[in-house]
């Protein structure tokens, strides 16, 4: 299958892949410090799991970007 | 090195000066490690010991930056109250290894601005070019 992965197309040798295995694919160091795009709407994480992407899906996927400074 | 035109760098400054108390955030991308574009992006967090972007905005200007064939090359934030240096969280939460996390300092009357790769727990100070 053929997905848009990040703005490029990329293909795929499996027919069905959940969100979850799409991003352990894609070697995610922290799939729980992502968050996931599909087709133009953010998917919530719990549906990482039971989310499943076709043919010529578009996903985004983008590192949380935070941090913070404490007072001591 | 990352190299910043003068108006970009003066813009990182005024816009992090903006939000003080708070920290702020943003992003900046160009080609061939020359910051063409910066993105302020909003703290959802709104505090002056913390920032977090918000995923929304984070992924229209991702798409942006690739449309504008550029490449995401630093993420910045302030740090109101504390030294130009990367936190615990800051390491923590610094997922991209290939980018620069640029730290305004507002601890001293004269800001301090220092921009650093963190990849993993290893932290390294790099140069920023100012460019006319």
């Amino acid at each position: 299958m053929k997905l848009t992965v990040n703005g490029k197309i990329e293909s795929f040798e499996k027919e069905s892949l959940t969100i979850e295995e799409l991003l352990k694919l894609k070697k995610v160091k922290m799939p729980e410090m992502v968050t996931v795009e599909l087709n133009g709407t953010i998917l919530e994480r719990e549906k990482f799991k039971t989310t499943y992407v076709k043919d010529n899906d578009s996903i985004e996927f983008i590192y949380y970007m935070g941090g913070g400074s404490p007072i001591i | 090195m990352i190299r910043i035109p003068k108006t970009i760098y003066d813009e990182i400054i005024s816009y992090t000066n903006s939000k003080l108390p708070n920290e702020a955030c943003g992003i900046l991308a160009g080609i061939n490690n020359l910051v063409k574009k910066i993105y302020k992006m909003r703290n959802v967090e709104e505090s002056p010991e913390s920032y977090l972007m918000d995923p929304h905005e984070q992924i229209r200007v991702m798409k942006d930056i690739r449309e504008n064939n550029m490449k995401m090359l630093a993420i910045f934030h302030s740090h109101p109250k504390t030294p130009a240096r990367p936190s615990a969280k800051d390491i923590n939460m610094a997922f991209y290894d290939d980018v620069f996390y640029i730290i305004v300092s507002f601890m001293n009357k004269i800001p301090d601005v220092k921009a650093f790769k963190i990849i993993g727990k290893s932290v390294t100070l790099e140069k920023i070019l100012i460019e006319d």
